[in-house]
C-alpha cells in the first residue's frame, strides 16, 4: 500500500525521464541523504569511520568507476588496484610538490592523471576483447605496482617505500593526518561520493551512457549505427579510471593516511572491487553502493561473529572468511547474477502490489 | 497523412564492379547495379548468393578487393561502418542486432546519437543543452514509436521481446537515424502472414511518407513482387538480372536459378 | 665461454619454468575448450592438489604412490562437486559470470585447503631426484637441476597422453565435439554434464602434476597459486583453445622472462618478472589478436 505509483501521472517527457520518477523513491533517497549528511556525523566515532564508513565510501566510488567500464561499456578490467595506486601516488606527489594546493584540486587532478593512464592501458581494447582484454589489464596491474615500488621518485626517496599524507585543511577543518576528526573525514569523502554518483547517473542515462551500452551489448551493431568504437571505449576507460583514481586518492589521503603499494594496491584489490560490482549489480549505480556496503560489512560481521562469538582463533577465522566469501560469490552468481540491485528492484515490484498480489 | 507523390529520381548509390572474396571463396564477383532515389529495391537470390555480403560491402562492414561504391557522388571502396552511418546509411540485420540489455526506448534513442551534439560538460550536469536535446529527441523517437505501433513495449528490455517485435524495434532504430538509404536484411524472415503484412505496410509507409530509399533482401517472392519498384537477382556471387518485378519474373536465367536446370 | 654457458643455463632454467607455465595453461585450455569457461581457479587447483598430497603423506603417513592415487581421487571428486553444485546451475550464464564464479571457486579452494592442511610452507618430497645433474655437468659443463629435467620429461609425456586421449578415444572425440559446438554435441546425445566432470577431472590431474613439480622445487605454499597468473599471458600468446599454443607459449614466456630479468631487469631495478610476461603478451596481441595458433575469426552479421 505504501509503495504505489497509481495516480502519479507524467505529463511531460521531462518528468518521465527523471532519475526517480516515482514519488516514494524520492522520499527514500531524501531520508537516506539526510541521515547520511546530518545524523551520522553527530554520532560517528573513530572505529566506525575507519573500519566501516570510509572503506565503504572509497570502495563505492571505485566500484562506481569500474561499473562504468564493465557494467556499462562491457570491457572487463582487472587493473583496478593499479589504477587506484596511480590516484594515490599522484595525490602524494601533488601534495608534496605543491604544499599549498587545495586537497579537492589535488584529488581531481589525481583523477585526471589516472584517466590518462587508463586511456593508455585501454588502447588494446580496440584490438582485443573479452578475456584477452581482462588479461591485458593485468599487465597494467602488475606493471603499475612494480613501477611505484621500484622508482623511488614516486615515494620521495624515503627508505621504507611508504607514502604518508601530511595534514591538510579544507575550509579551516583538518581533513587528513592523524589529528583529523572522524566526522570531518567522513563528510569530506561523502560529499565526493555524492557528487560523483550524481555525475555517473547523468552520464549513463544520456547519450554517452547509451553509446557505452550499445558497445557492451553488440559492438558491431553499435558501429553500424554510427558509434565510433575507439571513442566510446576510450571514453569509458577515461571516466572509469578517473573515478578509480579519485577513490585511490581518497583511500590514501583521507582513509589510511599512509600506504605501501604492494600491500594497499595489490591484485586482491582489483578482485575485491570487481566482486563489489558483480554482487552489487552490473550496470547499476545503486548496485555499486550495495556491493561495496555488502563486501565491507560482511568480513567485519563474520570476523566478529567467529572470533568474538564463537571464540575461533583469528587464523582459522581468516580461512573461514575466505571460504565464505568464495561460497557467497558463487551463491550470488547462481541465485541472482544481476546482483543486489536487481533483488532490490524485484522487492520494489512486489511491494507495488502488496498487500494484494493479484 | 500527406500522400507523397512518388518520384523515382537519379541514382543515389552506385555499385561498380564489386568483387569480394574470403580466402578461396568468391562471395561477390563483378557486381554492378544502382539504387535510385526514393525507390524500393529488392535484392533476391538463393541462399549463399551473396546478398548479405553485398549489404555488408555497402555499409562498410566488408571491404571489397575490387570495385567502388558511389554514394551521393562520393566514390569509395573501403571505409569504417560508422562513417557509412554518418553519411546516412542505416541498416537492419538478418538475425536482429539489437542491444539486448537496453529497453526498446533506449535502443531507438541510440539511433539518435549521431544527431545529438551536447558536450561532455552538459552531459555531466544533465542540464541546459543536454537536457533540452534529450527531450527533443525523445519527442522524435516517440513519433517513431507511434508510427510503428510499439507504444506498449517502450520500457521492456528488447531481449525479452518476441522475434517479430524485435524486428520492428530494429526498424525503429534504423528509422530514428533518419537515413537517406535504408538497408533491410530479410525484414520478414520467420514471420507469420499477418506480421508480414504489417511489416510490408510499414516499409511502404516509410518509403512514401519520408521518401526514404530502401534496399531490401527478401525470400518471400509474393512480398518482393508486391512492394518493390525494382529487383536485382544474385546467384553464386554474380548478378543474374536487374529490372522491374515483371521483367525479372520473365527472365529465363532467373527461372533456371530458382527452379533448377534439367541436366541431360 | 663462461658467458655462453651462463646464457645456456639461463635458457634451460627458463625453459623449465616455462614447462610449469605450460602445464597450468594446459589445464586452462582443456576447460576453456570443452566448456568455454575461463577457469581462474586452475592455479589454486594446483595448490589444492599439492596441499592434499602433502597432507595425506604427512598426516596419514601414506606412501607417495598411494597418496598420489588418493589425490587423483580427490581431484575427481572435486570435479564432480564443482559440476554438481556450481556449473549445472550456471549453464546459460554469460562468460563473465562463469569467470567470476571460478574466482569464487578459487577463494573456496584456497580457504578449504588451508583449513584442512594448514597454511604453513610444506616440503613436498615424493622421491623425485634433487640436486644438479652430474651428467650434464660432466658432459656439457652446465648446471641443470635434475628436477627440472624430470619436469620436462613428465610434461612431454603428459602432453603425449592427452593428445592420444583426444585423438583416439571415444570420450576424447566427444570432448572435441563439445568444444566445436555445444548444441550440436547435445543433439547427438553427448551428455554435457558428464563431459564437464571428465574435463574438470583431467584439468585436476594436470593441476596435481603441476603442483608436484612446482612443490618439489620450491615447497607447497600460497605462492603456488600465483603461477596461475603467469599462465595467463601464456594463454594470450598461445590462444585460449590451442594445446600446442599452451606448450609453446609457456616456453616462450619462461625463457623470455628469464632473459629479460637478467639482461634488462638489472638496468631498471629488477623484479620485472612480475609484469614482463604480460607486456610481452600484450605487444603480441596487438600484432596478432588471435594468438599464435588461434584461428582468425571472421565476424559475421
Amino acid at each position: 500500500m505504501l509503495y504505489r505509483e497509481a495516480g502519479q501521472f507524467k505529463t511531460s517527457y521531462e518528468a518521465d525521464q527523471a532519475v526517480f520518477p516515482i514519488r516514494q523513491d524520492r522520499w527514500v533517497i531524501a531520508v537516506v541523504l539526510i541521515v547520511a549528511l546530518a545524523a551520522v556525523p553527530l554520532v560517528i566515532e573513530d572505529y566506525w569511520t575507519n573500519a566501516v564508513m570510509l572503506p565503504f565510501l572509497v570502495y563505492a566510488l571505485a566500484a562506481l568507476g569500474l561499473n562504468i567500464l564493465v557494467g556499462y561499456c562491457g570491457q572487463i578490467s582487472l587493473g583496478t588496484g593499479g589504477f587506484m595506486a596511480v590516484g594515490a601516488f599522484a595525490a602524494f606527489k601533488l601534495t608534496t610538490m605543491f604544499p599549498g594546493m587545495n586537497l579537492i584540486a589535488v584529488l581531481l587532478l589525481s583523477g585526471l592523471v589516472t584517466a590518462g593512464v587508463g586511456v593508455v592501458f585501454g588502447l588494446p581494447s580496440l584490438r582485443i576483447k573479452g578475456f584477452y582484454l581482462a588479461v591485458a589489464t593485468l599487465a597494467a596491474q602488475f606493471f603499475l605496482v612494480w613501477l611505484f615500488n621500484k622508482v623511488e621518485w614516486f615515494y620521495n626517496y624515503n627508505a621504507t617505500g611508504q607514502i604518508t599524507m601530511p595534514p591538510r585543511e579544507i575550509f579551516g577543518f583538518l581533513v587528513t593526518g592523524p589529528a583529523a576528526k572522524p566526522a570531518v573525514k567522513y563528510l569530506f569523502a561523502l560529499s565526493f561520493v555524492i557528487v560523483f554518483a550524481v555525475v555517473a547517473k547523468n552520464l549513463v542515462r544520456g547519450r554517452i551512457g547509451r553509446m557505452w551500452m550499445s558497445i557492451r551489448d553488440m559492438d558491431i551493431a553499435a558501429e553500424l549505427i554510427g558509434v565510433r568504437p575507439l571513442h566510446s571505449k576510450l571514453s569509458a576507460f577515461a571516466v572509469s579510471s578517473f573515478y578509480i583514481g579519485v577513490a585511490g586518492g581518497l583511500l590514501f589521503t583521507v582513509w589510511l593516511g599512509a600506504a605501501e603499494v604492494t600491500e594497499a594496491f595489490g591484485i586482491d584489490k582489483s578482485f575485491l572491487v570487481l566482486f563489489m560490482v558483480i554482487i552489487g549489480g552490473l550496470g547499476s549505480v545503486l548496485g555499486s553502493f550495495l556491493g561495496a556496503g555488502f563486501l565491507v560489512l560482511m568480513p567485519i560481521l563474520l570476523k566478529n561473529f567467529m572470533v568474538g562469538g564463537l571464540g575461533i582463533s583469528p587464523v582459522v577465522a581468516k580461512h573461514v572468511e575466505i571460504t565464505t566469501m568464495g561460497v557467497l560469490i558463487i551463491l550470488f552468481l547462481i541465485v541472482e547474477p544481476h546482483g543486489l540491485a536487481r533483488l532490490w528492484q524485484i522487492t520494489k515490484e512486489k511491494l507495488r502490489l502488496w498487500p494484494f498480489p493479484y | 497523412m500527406t500522400e507523397h507523390s512518388k518520384k523515382i529520381g537519379d541514382p543515389l548509390l552506385k555499385v561498380d564492379n564489386i568483387s569480394l572474396g574470403f580466402g578461396g571463396v568468391q562471395a561477390l564477383s563483378n557486381i554492378s547495379f544502382e539504387i535510385r532515389e526514393h525507390e524500393i529495391l529488392a535484392i533476391i537470390g538463393p541462399n549463399g548468393a551473396g546478398k548479405t555480403s553485398m549489404l555488408n560491402v555497402i555499409n562498410g562492414f566488408y571491404h571489397p578487393q575490387q570495385g567502388t561504391i558511389t554514394f551521393r557522388g562520393e566514390v569509395r571502396r573501403a571505409m569504417r561502418p560508422y562513417i557509412a552511418a554518418r553519411q546516412g546509411i542505416a541498416r537492419t540485420f538478418q538475425n536482429v542486432a539489437l542491444f539486448k540489455g537496453m529497453s526498446t526506448l533506449d535502443n531507438i534513442m541510440t539511433g539518435r546519437n549521431l544527431r545529438m551534439q551536447s558536450n561532455f560538460f552538459w552531459q555531466i550536469l544533465h542540464y541546459g543543452p543536454a537536457r533540452r536535446e534529450e527531450i527533443e529527441h525523445r519527442r522524435r523517437v516517440e513519433e517513431i514509436i507511434d508510427f510503428l505501433e510499439i507504444q506498449a513495449i517502450r520500457r521492456v528490455p528488447v531481449g525479452k521481446l518476441p522475434y517479430g517485435l524485435q524486428k520492428r524495434v530494429e526498424l525503429a532504430r534504423a528509422l530514428a537515424m533518419e537515413p537517406e538509404l535504408l538497408l533491410l536484411d530479410e525484414p520478414m524472415a520467420g514471420m507469420n502472414v499477418e506480421e508480414k503484412e504489417d511489416m510490408s505496410r510499414f516499409i511502404l509507409d516509410v518509403n512514401e511518407q519520408f521518401g526514404t530509399t530502401i534496399a531490401l533482401i527478401e525470400h518471400d517472392m509474393g512480398v518482393v513482387m508486391d512492394i518493390s519498384d525494382r529487383v536485382v537477382v544474385l546467384d553464386y556471387g554474380r548478378k543474374l538480372a536487374d529490372g522491374t518485378p515483371d521483367e525479372v519474373r520473365g527472365n529465363q536465367g532467373v527461372i533456371d536459378a530458382y527452379l533448377g536446370v534439367p541436366h541431360e | 665461454m663462461g658467458d655462453f654457458t651462463f646464457f645456456l643455463e639461463t635458457t634451460i632454467s627458463g625453459l623449465m619454468t616455462g614447462v610449469m607455465y605450460s602445464l597450468v595453461a594446459l589445464g586452462f585450455v582443456l576447460i576453456f575448450k570443452a566448456s568455454g569457461i575461463f577457469n581462474f581457479a586452475q592455479g589454486v587447483m594446483c595448490l589444492f592438489a599439492a596441499l592434499t598430497l602433502v597432507g595425506l603423506m604427512e598426516k596419514f603417513g601414506l606412501p607417495a604412490w598411494l597418496a598420489i592415487i588418493a589425490t587423483i581421487g580427490v581431484m575427481i571428486v572435486l570435479a564432480w562437486l564443482i559440476e554438481r553444485f556450481v556449473l549445472q546451475y550456471m549453464v546459460s550464464q554469460s562468460p563473465i559470470i562463469l569467470f567470476m564464479a571460478t574466482i569464487g571457486l578459487a577463494y573456496v579452494l584456497e580457504g578449504v585447503g588451508d583449513l584442512m592442511w594448514g597454511s604453513d610452507v610444506k616440503l613436498l618430497d615424493i622421491g623425485l631426484p634433487q640436486g644438479a645433474s652430474d651428467w650434464m655437468l660432466d658432459n656439457f659443463n652446465i648446471y641443470v637441476e635434475k628436477l627440472e629435467l624430470v619436469a620436462g620429461v613428465v610434461a612431454a609425456a603428459m602432453v603425449a597422453v592427452l593428445a592420444v586421449f583426444f585423438q583416439k578415444t571415444r570420450i576424447g572425440r566427444a570432448l572435441r565435439a563439445v568444444a566445436d559446438d555445444h548444441q550440436a554435441a547435445l543433439s547427438v546425445g553427448i551428455s554435457l554434464r558428464t563431459i564437464w566432470v571428465i574435463v574438470w577431472s583431467v584439468a585436476g590431474i594436470v593441476a596435481l602434476v603441476t603442483g608436484i613439480m612446482w612443490g618439489s622445487k620450491s615447497g607447497v605454499q600460497f605462492s603456488l597459486s600465483l603461477i596461475a597468473l603467469k599462465a595467463l599471458p601464456v594463454l594470450i600468446l598461445g590462444g585460449f583453445t590451442s594445446i600446442p599454443g599452451a606448450i609453446v607459449g609457456g616456453l616462450i614466456i619462461g625463457v623470455g622472462e628469464k632473459w629479460a630479468e637478467i639482461y634488462v631487469g638489472s638496468l631498471v631495478g629488477g623484479a620485472i618478472e612480475n609484469w614482463f610476461a604480460y607486456v610481452l603478451a600484450l605487444m603480441f596481441l596487438l600484432v596478432r589478436p588471435q594468438g599464435l595458433f588461434g584461428e582468425k575469426i571472421i565476424e559475421r552479421v
